[in-house]
């Protein structure tokens, strides 16, 4: 013992010594490589946080429906409210048997899960979670999120046909159709928000938020198109009210029916991957990104992200389903017009206070 | 087609199976069923559909037929009770009821005073408690899964005191002919009045979550009409009926038991969301008929006198004769026509089951809608498969 303690302290000393003055050494790395070890760094610490966000979404939506429902929820794996039940699933999922239905298409069987989960995983690029955690601040970033979120539907038909299975098929057709017009009302819905912040690049929307100026009042046609957006994303998402695809009561389960185990949980957790990316865009273009009243940061990102998450949720339970052709109506006839009259307005509101102010340049919140 | 004679597969293997993919042109033919979390039982629907559009809906029967009416005939008509439970057990009470009142009819005797009010309670607690899970597992189909606990914690309440009041949660066997097998104690009668006391309010949370949701409404209205003439050409009864407008109430039209003494409205579907007959008013009179129902319970838990129970008869013998009985169960017109040949056993007994006529119909409305609306329309028709399979 007596030769242990100071042993351990010189090789503390050392180390210390040593990993500063590596550290020190990072300062002279050129540019480039710096970036791209912060990009590595911030990348692994997303992918662990991104492994384990759906595990909590999943036991955050079974106790908040079951509160709902007038029950209790998970209550014992665990102990604490049974917080460990989505961890006993995912084992019991991973023991299952491995089976690709007879008539399958075996390679796009396979495939089509892990494009969905790319997808959704591919997206976490680009959030802003805090001015310097972001893997990467690409200048082209929204429009980066929505092309990357539309491979999701390629992994979605290749689930329902490869299936072999009516319902299926029937299932990712409607999926399909669903989440490819949806995105339109999304894009235009952002359209405003580019305009205000005069830039696709994530953090640069955050930042011309500062100060309070959230994008969501930023104009009286803001709300409206915050609230298409949230529309429009919870289609995307395939929750209900728009959860045709997955219609429990009448395709079984759409176009999934056929997956178990492992291949069936990806499915599901680029669901809640895909929910968190929807909340997060929300957030970062409508809702002030990281600011708070006091200590800006991921705290509050979080935050607003977790608000609309649990008002996603609320929704599921609450709400019955449309029919697809409703569906559709509602995207083309109603989400549509009132997204282009939002980015019209919008651009209108800009231009005539500009020009009452004397055409000085620069965006500005409302009329300040 | 192409290919030369001598690959033909044999003649048997090349005739298509009607649950297998036949392609005509754009029609498909899908086999919903029978295990399917829609249809309300075993029920096989194959559906010829043109892409979203169904064409034609052809519903199989017989999974659940359990040869009830075989079985009657060699039973004494106190044993044949427990075999009505089973046919449509969500209504368990009320098929017995039809039950007792047809051979009570036949033999000419009548139950004492507090049993007929006890047959009344126990009647309309158990159409509370069908419509119940009717509206529940109509809200399920729809999309929406919370109502239907809501529905089930307040179904609880009533199986509890059935449970104290027969023994069983679901197939009480309670009635006998000439009576009811035991007394309700004066708690089990509090038990009720606390029920209906706390039952009333939540029907107006129940129409505030469901019954006039938007996306509720443009699911079900203007689906699946069905027009007052279809209706009566095909004998649908029962809320089926009353939704399309035609204002008929076995209870009032055709009065049994002691109904005639009790004030009660006949809700009928005014098409007040889309047209009259659609699915929305037919759930929609469910949803009414529970609040009569607390009504008639109100009232008969204030007339119900206090006293024995009669004897009732030891041997069940009715004279020689037939009879056909009807009442209203919570779906429609349950009838049964009882046949004696003066001894224990009767020689026939056919059971009029209301949701057999109410399936008859289902090609009819299905015709032109989506699959979608496939499902409305059959939760908006309530049935129970039990019943029609006997």
């Amino acid at each position: 013992m007596d030769q242990i303690v100071p042993a351990a302290h010189g090789l503390i000393a050392w180390l210390a010594i040593h990993v500063w003055g590596a550290l020190g050494l990072l300062n002279q790395l050129p540019g480039e490589l710096f970036a791209l070890l912060v990009m590595v760094v911030v990348g692994a610490l997303m992918l662990v946080f991104l492994s384990l966000l759906p595990l909590f979404f999943v036991w955050l939506e079974r106790k908040l429906s079951a509160r709902i429902q007038n029950r209790l929820g998970p209550m014992e794996v665990g102990g604490f409210h049974g917080w460990l039940q989505t961890v006993a699933d995912t084992v019991k999922l991973l023991l299952k048997e491995d089976l690709v239905p007879a008539g399958a298409d075996q390679r796009l069987f396979k495939l089509a899960p892990m494009l969905a989960v790319m997808a959704s995983l591919a997206a976490f690029v680009v959030l802003p979670f805090s001015p310097w955690l972001i893997i990467a601040d690409l200048n082209v970033g929204l429009l980066y999120v929505v092309g990357v979120g539309s491979i999701g539907v390629v992994g979605i038909l290749m689930a329902g046909w490869s299936s072999n299975n009516k319902y299926s098929l029937l299932g990712a057709m409607r999926s399909a159709a669903q989440i490819i017009s949806y995105e339109i009302p999304i894009l235009l819905s952002l359209l405003p928000v580019v305009m205000l912040a005069g830039s696709l690049s994530t953090r640069t929307i955050v930042e011309a938020q500062a100060g309070f100026k959230w994008f969501a009042f930023a104009n009286p046609f803001m709300p409206l198109a915050f609230l298409i957006f949230f529309i429009a994303s919870l289609a995307e998402l395939n929750r209900t009210p728009f959860d045709i695809p997955e219609a429990e009561s009448e395709l079984v389960a759409g176009f999934h029916t056929e997956y178990s185990g492992l291949r069936w949980s990806f499915f599901f957790m680029a669901e809640y991957a895909n929910m968190f990316v929807s909340a997060a865009i929300a957030t970062t273009v409508f809702l002030g990104g990281w600011y708070g009243p006091f200590a800006a940061g991921p705290l509050w990102f979080l935050l607003k992200c977790f608000a609309l998450i649990v008002l996603m949720m609320w929704l599921r339970w609450t709400l019955p389903r449309l029919r697809v052709d409703q569906l559709m109506a509602m995207c083309w006839k109603y989400l549509v017009p009132a997204s282009l009259v939002c980015a019209f307005g919008a651009g209108t509101w800009y231009l005539v206070i500009n020009h009452l102010r004397g055409g000085t340049a620069g965006t500005f919140w409302f009329w300040s | 087609m192409s290919a030369p004679a001598a690959l033909h597969p044999p003649a048997a293997v090349l005739e298509p199976r009607p649950t297998q993919v036949a392609m005509e042109g754009d029609e498909m033919v899908l086999s919903m069923g029978p295990q399917h979390p829609s249809t309300h039982g075993v029920l096989r629907i194959v559906l010829k559909t043109d892409g979203e559009v169904v064409k034609e809906a052809i519903p199989h029967l017989g999974y659940l037929h359990r040869c009830f009416e075989k079985h009657a005939e060699n039973l004494t008509y106190g044993q044949v009770i427990p075999f009505t439970d089973r046919m449509d057990y969500l209504a368990s009470m009320n098929q017995n009821f039809s039950f007792v009142v047809a051979v009570e009819r036949l033999m000419g005797i009548q139950p004492s005073e507090r049993e007929e009010y006890i047959r009344v309670i126990m009647a309309e607690l158990n159409r509370i408690a069908s419509h119940l899970v009717s509206f529940g597992t109509y809200g399920l189909d729809i999309g929406a899964v919370t109502p239907f606990l809501y529905a089930f914690r307040e179904r609880e309440l009533i199986l509890d005191i059935f449970e104290a009041a027969s023994g069983a949660r679901l197939l009480y066997n309670y009635m006998r002919i000439g009576g009811v097998m035991r007394d309700l104690t004066p708690q089990m009668l509090d038990k009720v009045r606390e029920f209906v006391e706390y039952f009333e309010p939540k029907i107006d949370e129940y129409n505030e979550l469901l019954s006039f949701n938007r996306i509720f409404i443009e699911r079900t209205a203007s689906v699946g009409v069905l027009s007052a003439e279809q209706a009566i050409a095909y004998g649908v009864t029962g809320p089926n009926l009353r939704g399309s407008g035609v204002q008929f109430d076995i209870r009032r039209g055709d009065p049994y038991s002691i109904y005639d003494r009790f004030e009660f409205d006949i809700p009928v579907g005014q098409g007040l969301h889309g047209t009259v007959g659609d699915c929305w008013d037919r759930y929609y009179v469910r949803i009414l008929e529970m609040r009569e129902s607390v009504k008639i319970l109100r009232q008969a838990l204030a007339q119900i006198p206090a006293g024995e129970l009669a004897r009732r008869p030891k041997t069940v013998k009715p004279p020689k004769g037939e009879i056909y009985s009807r009442t209203e169960s919570p779906r429609g017109e349950l009838g049964f026509y009882v046949i004696s040949d003066g001894t224990t056993n009767p020689l026939r007994v056919k059971a009029r089951s209301p949701c057999f006529t109410a399936m008859s119909v289902f090609d009819e409305l299905a015709r032109g809608a989506m699959i979608s609306d496939v499902i409305a329309i059959i939760g908006s028709i309530d049935i129970v498969l039990g019943e029609i399979d006997r």
